[in-house]
């Protein structure tokens, strides 16, 4: 009966199927092991981490190889997005140990949670298949809403988790509904047919639009942009300060791969249908994240709404991608969205590994207030958090500088002027309450004298990642070839 | 125009099957609501039934009828559900929603309902040969070409599994069970020590300031 089966090619998915067998056998160490094994189960969860960007790295070959029917993409576009979830996660780890375990919440299946949302992720960028896509954002958003509910006694947090969980699950259905009408006018789900499809132009446009439309609906939800933002700040605020740390770096990149998958991979025969729509997105993620950031004094909430921002200038830079029918900026402008994408992972990164490292038992760093003086607790680490702020602002040279102005290159490449005056002019708007932060932290006095705890490792690799954050705006050009690169092998 | 047979079963299954789901969220009494969607569920299986997909109208039947929606019976009917304060605005937000909802439902009526998704335009599926069987052929597409959405479908579950025991699984406080490993292992040593003291010489009695406090321990006894 099965004469003609041939067992899959499973070396591309070496790394997921490790992470997969890892997270069963933390599992059991944790059920065997109990309460006792809390250090060695974080501690497996780096090293499986580690060993899968070792089994990356050492696979990645820059050729693009099929394998599970066609479904699962290896090429150096997923190398590289895996590296960076690899190194997001495990950050995230390592900066919310000590909050967690001051307030009893660093149970097994946090660690778990989060190896297993990492699964979705790596799923998520290698998925050439309508199908594996959907399942990997609902692996990855599922154990995200349960990651942002276990503070179970914390009223604020279960309300999160309820908002984050409907939303999510609405956006979930857009969609699928969406995909579901790609397929309908394609009549295949695998994201290299729908591209063939296309280029033999027999699909009903109509149709197609129609679906773009909710699939462009159901992402814009997943990145939070305007007028899909509204959970945003609601969540940043609620969840615990490691689960916003958490849902504001690595699902960002694993999202970020979605939408390219989808649009750029499969549909940009139809970038003249779905550029506008970006840019709409765009362009009032930009306004409104900036606009209303300026009157929060919950420093989260803050994040939250500078976060659509961001991800407004992300869409911003794949909206300019094909100009008059010529993909001629495409390379420049998807690698400018994914340089985008990576700076402001490692600026989310750094501030919420501020606002955690500053935070102890029974006192939590919320308010814009919380960070006055912090200067004179801790002049190191108000730097870093200074570096943020600015490298946030796109004060030059910080790496968040190079990330807005190759996005505006792009722009202007593809004569939207307009568009970039108005990205430009709410930059500036948004430079008043990031610089709002540093002088909270240099000029006034601190509220509160207690000394910082932090862990050895935390503290090192916060200092790493800020020296980052200027290193990069330094030096931008090796991440940026990299990024190109990358692009290039796996879209040409 | 007539109609043949399947085409009236199509009609009279989907018109029940939306009266139902419209039935669902309208419903009072939360049971009711529940039995609706069973009902829902029925009809949705007897369409896929015209659709030839047997397999999965059985499956329908069996795992959601049979299984989850007994189970949500239950947990339905162990709650104390206020569903008067559930129904709080929904009057008042009924006549925007409905308002969105028309009009979304006919704008996408105006595509769906078009040329673009007729019969016409859509190539007519071979009719299956004699012996075929859909569940077969199911089985061997799910363990081979899509083996690897099943399996993602599988982890999905066991996170969904955690996640349920990490969110509802507590400690109680007031939880008198031993751990019989820590019960066996107990020595004497670990539960009484004897402690040397120095014998103790009772204290000379005042005789007024005893007095009241002997007296209370007297009323105590």
């Amino acid at each position: 009966m099965l004469t003609n089966f041939v067992l899959p090619n499973l070396a591309p998915a070496y790394p997921e199927l490790f992470l997969l067998a890892m997270a069963c056998v933390i599992l059991l160490v944790d059920v065997i092991g109990g309460v006792a094994c809390r250090t060695l189960v974080a501690a497996l969860s780096l090293v499986t981490l580690l060993i899968c960007a070792v089994i990356t790295a050492g696979t990645a070959t820059g050729e693009t190889t099929m394998t599970f029917a066609n479904m699962f993409v290896d090429d150096a576009f997923a190398d590289l997005l895996k590296m960076l979830v690899y190194g997001a996660v495990a950050i995230v780890i390592v900066y919310s140990r000590r909050y967690l375990r001051d307030r009893g919440l660093d149970k097994a299946e946090y660690y778990l949670l989060l190896l297993f949302s990492t699964l979705g992720m790596m799923v998520m960028i290698s998925a050439n298949h309508f199908l594996a896509l959907y399942l990997g954002l609902e692996l990855m958003s599922l154990s995200i809403y349960a990651m942002v509910a276990m503070d179970r006694e914390s009223a604020r947090s279960t309300e999160a988790a309820m908002k984050y969980f409907i939303l999510g699950s609405l956006a979930s259905g857009l969609l699928l509904y969406g995909l579901s009408m790609l397929y309908g006018a394609t009549r295949t789900l695998e994201i290299s047919g729908v591209l063939q499809a296309l280029a033999m132009n027999q699909s009903n446009e109509i149709i197609l639009g129609f679906g773009l439309v909710f699939v462009v609906a159901g992402f814009a939800f997943k990145l939070g942009v305007v007028p899909f933002h509204m959970w945003v700040p609601d969540v940043y605020h609620g969840a615990t300060t490691p689960m916003t740390l958490f849902i504001s770096t690595a699902p960002k990149i694993a999202t970020f791969a979605m939408v390219l998958r989808l649009m750029v991979f499969g549909t940009i025969p139809l970038a003249p249908l779905w550029q506008p729509m970006l840019m709409i997105m765009a362009v009032l993620s930009i306004i409104v994240g900036n606009l209303a950031a300026i009157a929060q004094t919950n420093i989260k909430r803050m994040l939250a709404y500078s976060g659509i921002s961001h991800m407004g200038f992300m869409l911003l830079a794949l909206s300019t991608g094909v100009v008059h029918g010529h993909a001629a900026y495409a390379l420049a402008a998807y690698s400018s969205a994914l340089y985008y994408v990576v700076a402001y992972v490692m600026m989310s990164l750094a501030s919420f590994g501020v606002l955690l490292l500053m935070s102890r038992a029974g006192y939590d760093v919320e308010m814009l207030e919380d960070l006055k003086g912090l200067n004179q607790r801790s002049p190191w680490y108000a730097a870093m958090m200074m570096f943020v702020m600015f490298s946030m602002a796109g004060i030059p040279f910080f790496v968040g500088f190079f990330a807005k102005f190759s996005v505006l290159l792009s722009v202007i490449g593809a004569e939207f002027y307009i568009v970039a005056v108005i990205a430009v002019a709410f930059s500036l708007v948004g430079a008043f309450y990031y610089l709002r932060v540093v002088k909270n932290m240099y000029f006034d006095a601190p509220s509160d004298a207690a000394p910082i705890v932090a862990t050895m490792d935390a503290r090192l690799l916060l200092s790493l990642n800020g020296l980052a954050i200027a290193g990069f705006g330094l030096f931008p050009g090796g991440l940026m070839s990299l990024c190109q690169e990358a692009l290039a092998r796996s879209l040409y | 125009m007539t109609m043949d047979f399947q085409t009236v079963l199509f009609y009279v299954f989907s018109a029940v099957l939306v009266l139902a789901a419209l039935r669902v969220i309208t419903a009072r009494n939360p049971v009711h609501a529940v039995l609706f969607l069973v009902l829902a569920f029925f009809n949705a299986a007897g369409l896929w039934m015209l659709l030839h997909a047997e397999f999965l109208a059985i499956m329908l039947v069996m795992v959601y009828v049979g299984a989850v929606m007994v189970l949500f019976l239950f947990v339905v009917m162990m709650l104390d559900i206020n569903i008067e304060r559930l129904r709080q605005g929904f009057w008042s937000y009924l006549p925007l929603g409905a308002v969105v909802g028309l009009i979304m439902v006919g704008e996408m009526g105006l595509i769906l309902g078009g040329s673009y998704f007729g019969l016409e335009s859509l190539p007519a599926a071979a009719a299956p040969e004699a012996g075929f069987s859909n569940t077969k052929a199911l089985g061997r597409l799910l363990f081979t070409d899509y083996v690897y959405p099943f399996e993602l479908a599988s982890v999905i579950l066991l996170v969904a599994l955690i996640a349920a025991v990490v969110l509802t699984l507590r400690q109680r406080k007031d939880n008198k069970a031993m751990n019989p490993r820590l019960q066996v292992r107990v020595k004497a040593a670990d539960r009484f020590r004897i402690v040397k003291m120095a014998a103790e010489v009772e204290a000379p009695v005042v005789a007024n300031e005893a007095a009241p406090a002997a007296g209370q321990e007297g009323s105590k006894a």
